[in-house]
């Protein structure tokens, strides 16, 4: 099944894909290999257990045509959220120079693609790209290295905090139907940095594709990283995203994932605690319709001493939509004092919605503090009546409790702008009402 | 404006209320006192409209209408209103949403227009001020985080938005410090006008210093076992329930 793909590599390879410094085409020669042997996961593998990839692996999506964008500035508006963010726009999985912003970024921030990073830098790169998100076992990844194109990378100096949120857009339109695009994404937090990004995706009218992303993410000691991912591709298309983790000591990596769109979604999240007093927060919602499905899988390596991991992920499920969590806790014998908490919670709104949940807890060390909870259910008869038992009618009540089911984790989210939009989505979309 | 005849009420399968007969009319105060698990909370819920509650005989009749036959949202439109006993949380939603929706339900339901936020701004800054509540707390999540006294005072803000012609109190009492208690009562009682009316359900005699009933009914296995004036109360916090219970075959 992955002959179609040997083709596509090819010609890749043949046509830009294999430039670069001499190591970059090794690795994806190395990458594509290693995909050719692994294939697509089926529902055999553990991590796929509930999630078959089936419609992504019987079709070939084809490498995105290199042609220019009809999108404009006010295309592309609606989705910007807030213009005083510094924001790279992608459309098809190219950098759109005219659409993008980040100049205010201050001058020792280093933003760029991946192109420039390594024509400037490769031995900087070399050092990073490849050596967190690992291909041997995971076949998307491999994928996505092999093909990887227009990335970008972010370098923020030992630190330096970063105060405006920087926004990596990545929109995806009918030209792109039928196609896959890779975009991969580098960021290195040096010691003591900050930095708040946001990485959405939308799709512009219904079209088929396929966004398979990869984003290595390096948090120095001491730094933090503020990580929100905001999935709403089109209900047609399909979305793979690994988000790996590695983080210092003391060192905070907060995320938060969003996923509303895509008819086949799986969003990993992966963090390793190599440093002591580091700490994960690991946060997300679904919400789901139709005949969609989300698996979101998180893993949290606790590989040193005292760090602390927090998990909340809400689910709400409509129409036959399915939903998986799955939430990997591994505590190493070295990692006393850990203090782990994961929690995923679910609203089934019809009979037909269906929540797979698992979490998985392995803990090699004795002293430690590590919960989860999973609940699965429907609202709050209580609470219902609690609302009408004021005038709200049913109807109202239930929408407003589902809300309200939605802002428990959308309070975890720190930037005002991206929270309000989020409050404001969920509330229109559950009451008719407006949130003001 | 109520009158309750012989009603009967089940929860989960147990007969809970076993034939209560009460008039209440407007300007009047009437305290529901008994021992726990007598049906006070039951009766105040059943009058609510809780849908967890089967009634299987008997009438309420409010306002000349069958309150029975109405959803909890159309009684609390027709002017009932429920204190709750363990007034619910709903992250999220703020308080100032909350009871602007539901101020907006009720004028809606009269036929008249619904209130802007900034107009319902003004609104609350009377409300806030007769159950000492700062404005803060309007945009906080409902209930949620606050302490026992500040979720009691939020259910007796409501009550002052919402206006009732008949409010229930839940045993708004319990767990509030003299002071909260002193603020809630103070709140009820402001709000009294000769054409509602109020029933409080209690366990103690305690709230009745500040709230002055005109009739004391004493609930007791699902019955109203018997009914006095004001003194009744201070005496069943003299002798307790046990000298009531026997005779009646409690």
């Amino acid at each position: 099944m992955t002959v179609p793909y040997t083709d596509q590599f090819a010609a890749f390879s043949a046509n830009g894909g294999g430039e670069g410094p001499a190591w970059l085409p090794a690795l994806r020669a190395q990458a594509f290999e290693r995909f050719s042997a692994l294939g697509f996961p089926t529902t055999r593998d553990e991590d796929w257990h509930f999630t078959s990839v089936t419609p992504i692996a019987e079709r070939t999506f084809k490498a995105v045509k290199a042609a220019p964008t009809a999108l404009t500035l006010s295309d592309i508006e609606p989705w910007l959220v807030d213009e005083s963010w510094q924001r790279l726009v992608f459309v098809n999985g190219r950098l759109e120079p005219a659409l993008s912003n980040f100049s205010e970024l201050p001058a020792e921030v280093q933003v760029s693609t991946l192109s420039e990073a390594l024509r400037e830098e490769p031995e900087w790169v070399k050092k990073h790209l490849g050596t967190l998100a690992a291909f041997d076992r995971a076949a998307f990844t491999a994928l996505n290295t092999a093909f990887m194109q227009d990335g970008v990378v972010v370098r923020i100096p030992k630190g330096e905090v970063v105060e405006v949120p920087l926004h990596i857009l990545h929109v995806t339109d009918t030209q792109a139907a039928g196609a896959a695009v890779h975009p991969r994404l580098l960021v290195v937090a040096e010691a003591q940095s900050q930095l708040v990004m946001i990485e959405s995706y939308v799709g512009l009218g219904q079209a088929s594709y396929l966004v398979n992303g990869v984003a290595e993410i390096s948090v120095g000691d001491g730094a933090r990283v503020d990580h929100y991912k905001i999935q709403r591709d089109s209900l047609e298309a399909f979305h793979v995203g690994t988000v790996q983790v590695t983080q210092g000591r003391d060192s905070i990596y907060h995320s938060f994932s969003y996923a509303a769109g895509a008819a086949l979604s799986r969003t990993n999240v992966y963090t390793k605690l190599v440093g002591t007093g580091g700490e994960a927060r690991l946060n997300g919602l679904y919400v789901l319709d139709g005949t969609q499905h989300a698996d979101h899988q998180t893993f949290v390596e606790h590989l040193a001493e005292s760090c602390a991991s927090r998990e909340l992920y809400i689910g709400i499920l409509d129409g036959a939509s399915h939903g998986v969590f799955n939430g990997k806790v591994y505590v190493d014998p070295i990692a006393q004092k850990t203090d782990g908490k994961q929690t995923n919670k679910a609203l089934l709104l019809s009979d037909k919605a269906r929540i797979d949940t698992k979490p998985q807890l392995e803990i090699f060390a004795d002293d430690v503090k590590c919960t989860h909870g999973a609940t699965i259910g429907k609202l709050d008869d209580q609470a219902l009546f609690y609302l009408k038992s004021r005038g709200i009618g049913s109807d109202n009540a239930r929408a407003l409790l589902t809300y309200a089911f939605a802002a428990q984790v959308l309070e975890t989210i720190e930037v005002d702008a991206l929270r309000l939009l989020l409050e404001r989505a969920i509330f229109a979309r559950f009451t008719n009402l407006a949130l003001e | 404006m109520l009158k309750i005849s012989d009603l009967h009420a089940n929860a989960s399968g147990k007969e809970i209320l076993k034939g209560i007969s009460l008039t209440v009319n407007a300007g009047e105060v009437h305290a529901i006192m008994g021992p726990n698990g007598s049906g006070k909370s039951t009766l105040a819920q059943v009058i609510a409209g809780h849908p967890g509650y089967e009634v299987t005989g008997g009438t309420i009749e409010y306002d000349g209408k069958d309150l029975l036959d109405m959803e909890a949202e159309e009684r609390a439109q027709a002017g009932v209103f429920l204190a709750f006993q363990y007034p619910v949380e709903i992250p999220g939603v703020t308080n100032a949403y909350f009871l602007r929706a539901a101020f907006n339900e009720l004028r809606k339901a009269r036929g008249e227009e619904e209130v802007d936020p900034m107009e319902f701004l003004d609104i609350m800054e009377e409300k806030l001020k007769l159950v000492e509540m700062d404005a803060t707390m309007m945009q906080r999540s409902v209930n949620a985080g606050f302490s026992g006294g500040e979720k009691k005072r939020n259910e007796i803000l409501q009550m002052a938005v919402l206006a009732p012609k008949l409010a229930v109190l839940d045993e708004t009492d319990s767990g509030l410090d003299i002071d909260a208690l002193r603020i809630v009562a103070g709140g009820v009682n402001a709000l009294k006008r000769p054409d509602n009316a109020t029933i409080v359900v209690t366990h103690y005699q305690r709230l009745l210093d500040y709230i002055v009933p005109d009739s004391v009914h004493v609930l007791a296995g699902g019955r109203i076992i018997k009914s006095g004036g004001k003194e009744l109360a201070l005496e069943l916090e003299a002798k307790g329930y046990d000298w009531l219970l026997e005779p009646a075959g409690v």
